[in-house]
């Protein structure tokens, strides 16, 4: 008999940290079934982030390092340097990459960096209790803005990937999300494709995932899927953006 | 003269330190300009490109010092170096690496502070460098070289270090030793198989169970454990690796305390009062940390009325380890400048004439 469906090898058979409906525990399944496809689990280290996905390299099962808030890229650039033949990737949360680490992420973006960077956009800061993100929606409620975004206090919205879009050395950007069985396929496909530019030596990958975060968007898991669909896609597009 | 030039090259701190590392086996360097130690940056590009090793010059400090993270935890030596503003950017780095038991050197060549202060050679980091400088219970080994050929050497010895002992070492000189020419004798190259032994290193899980690097212990009693035998391994350090150099102890009346560029006008001053026929003597810490008790609870012994004169380009800093070694046994009298002034030999002098009197 043919078998179709398995728990990936590169995905450590342990419980998980995350909230139920939480988008973390998707992605990390997707990156596990990307690495097994490719044959890359022995080749693989992966950069953590401060955030919810702290301990993620306990969850997958192939080397990996931690890094301080938002300074995930320029760890990744030193493994990457030192070990080109390693396949070097980051997971960051949006305050991990978008906020705290800024500065990290467009140099080495701009220097195009042979890495493969997974970006969570949950809209809110996960692990510190539900704070303001700089991806969070105008007029959206956390505990730093109680009542709702205000853009002339705030700004808008960051949208860091179609920034770094524009940057000459970056070779691959796509929005995806995982709110619905399709869109779960697509942002695997959209995974794959970072990993593989890198095994190519094509240069800087980003995939950026539009991820549920239902306990700090006070939602069940089934209206954050729907919400990550009817209002958070609207202000972040899927698709190819580079 | 004609033998000196065969066998010594003339160089200044910055290059005789960039090219300890080179001899050292640095495989990889990552930093951001600032005065006074832009040549070595500079010298390290040229050369590292020249050894086909790696050069970044980062965005900032702070992505520096996080890049020799990252290639120390893959299992390079690798090194980053600054000035005292720069060196306080990176602490948050430092206080991973060391929280990772990661080995990597740092330079701090020191500048008057606080805030951007100027570029005079200041030793005012002391505090920062052997205390920790990041948050949490770590240290630093710290040497402090006075000449250039002891800059270079002691290079070698930061890689070593910080390979034996997994841990961050720190070579902590001034904007004068960075800037000065000496006559150098080169040290051969470090013929070791990088990387080879370092069985924790990343490299990717082939043929073992996957390694992961870090500093975090969430659960009930982890961290303190690990706290406890990062504990045990500074004290194996400060058992092992106390390092100073001492002349004129046996008779002194007034020991002369002072490291790295202090104490090379210290020596000067000590040497001419020798000559003059006082009863003067010398104390150069080389490890400030591990501090060199050692040598301190010796003099406590051999001469228990001496007096103590501690000399920094600073307020007051490596003097408090001095108070704590000698446990108020023997008097410690200070001189101090910074921020542009060196205490001078006359006042070196006459301060040394204040404590024979006492
Ligand atoms: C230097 C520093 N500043 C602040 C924090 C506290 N902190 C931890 S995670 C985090 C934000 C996490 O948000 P995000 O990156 O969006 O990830 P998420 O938890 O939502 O997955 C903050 C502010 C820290 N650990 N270090
Ligand atoms: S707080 Fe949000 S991001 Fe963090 S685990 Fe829970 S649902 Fe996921």
């Amino acid at each position: 008999m043919k078998r179709i469906f398995s728990h990936p090898k590169a995905l450590r058979k342990v419980a998980t940290h995350y909230c139920p409906g939480c988008g973390h525990g998707i992605v990390h399944r997707l990156i596990a079934e990307v690495v097994d496809e490719l044959r890359i689990r022995q080749r693989v280290i992966a950069v953590a982030p401060v955030g919810c996905a702290v301990v993620a390299y306990h969850y997958w099962d192939f080397d990996g390092c931690e890094a301080a808030h938002g300074r995930a890229l320029a760890v990744a650039t030193g493994i990457k340097r030192f070990r080109p033949e390693n396949i070097v990737f980051t997971y960051q949360g949006d305050g991990d990459l978008a906020a705290i680490g800024t500065a990290e992420t467009i140099h080495a973006a701009n220097r195009g960096e042979n890495l493969t960077v997974i970006f969570i956009n949950n809209a809110v800061y996960g692990m510190t209790g539900g704070q303001m993100a700089p991806t969070t929606l105008s007029g959206q409620k956390t505990s730093t803005t109680p009542s709702g975004r205000q853009v002339s206090l705030t700004g808008y919205p960051l949208k860091i990937s179609e920034l770094l879009a524009q940057l000459p050395a970056v070779r691959y950007v796509e929005r995806v999300s995982v709110h619905s069985p399709q869109e779960v396929m697509r942002a695997k496909k959209a995974i794959r494709q970072a990993f593989i530019n890198q095994i190519d030596n094509l240069g800087f990958s980003l995939v950026e995932v539009l991820s549920a975060c239902p306990t700090y968007w006070y939602m069940s898991a089934r209206q954050a899927m729907d919400w990550v669909r009817d209002v958070m896609s609207k202000e972040f597009p899927l698709g190819r953006i580079r | 003269m004609g033998r000196l030039a065969e066998s010594k090259t003339l160089m200044s701190g910055n290059e005789a330190i960039g090219e300890g590392a080179i001899r050292a086996g640095c495989d990889f360097y990552a930093g951001y300009p600032i005065t006074p130690q832009n040549e070595l940056t500079a010298y390290m590009a040229r050369r590292m490109a020249e050894q086909q090793r790696i050069f970044i010059q980062a965005e900032s400090e702070l992505s520096a010092i996080n890049m020799v993270l990252g290639a120390a935890a893959a299992g390079a030596r690798a090194m980053t170096s600054s000035s005292s503003p720069g060196i306080s950017l990176k602490q948050e780095g430092i206080s991973y690496l060391a929280g990772c038991q990661l080995p990597c050197v740092i330079v701090n060549i020191m500048r008057g502070g606080p805030g951007l202060g100027n570029i005079a050679p200041s030793q005012s980091d002391y505090f920062q460098a052997t205390r920790g400088g990041g948050h949490g219970d770590y240290r630093c080994i710290v040497l402090a070289p006075d000449s250039v050929q002891e800059a270079h050497d002691l290079m070698m010895l930061s890689f070593e270090l910080a390979d034996r002992y997994r841990n961050p070492v720190i070579l902590l000189g001034d904007g004068m030793l960075g800037q000065m020419m000496e006559p150098l004798k080169l040290a051969p190259f470090n013929s070791l198989k990088r990387g080879k032994s370092k069985q924790w290193a990343l490299t990717g899980c082939l043929g073992r169970q996957p390694n992961v690097i870090k500093s975090f212990y969430m659960q009930e009693g982890q961290l303190e454990e690990f706290n406890r035998a990062l504990q045990g391994k500074y004290k194996r350090i400060q058992m092992q690796q106390q390092r100073w150099e001492e002349l004129y102890i046996s008779d002194a009346r007034v020991i002369l305390v002072a490291y790295g560029t202090m104490a090379r006008i210290t020596r000067s001053v000590v040497r001419r009062l020798r000559q003059r026929g006082e009863r003067v003597g010398f104390l150069r810490p080389i490890s400030l940390w591990p501090f060199p008790q050692r040598a301190f609870r010796r003099i406590v012994e051999r001469r228990p009325r001496a007096n103590l004169l501690v000399i920094e380009m600073s307020y007051g800093q490596m003097v408090e380890d001095v108070r704590l070694a000698v446990e108020g046994r023997l008097r410690v009298e200070f001189l101090g400048r910074s921020g542009g002034g060196i205490p001078s030999q006359e006042e070196i002098t006459r301060a040394t004439a204040r404590c024979r009197r006492r």
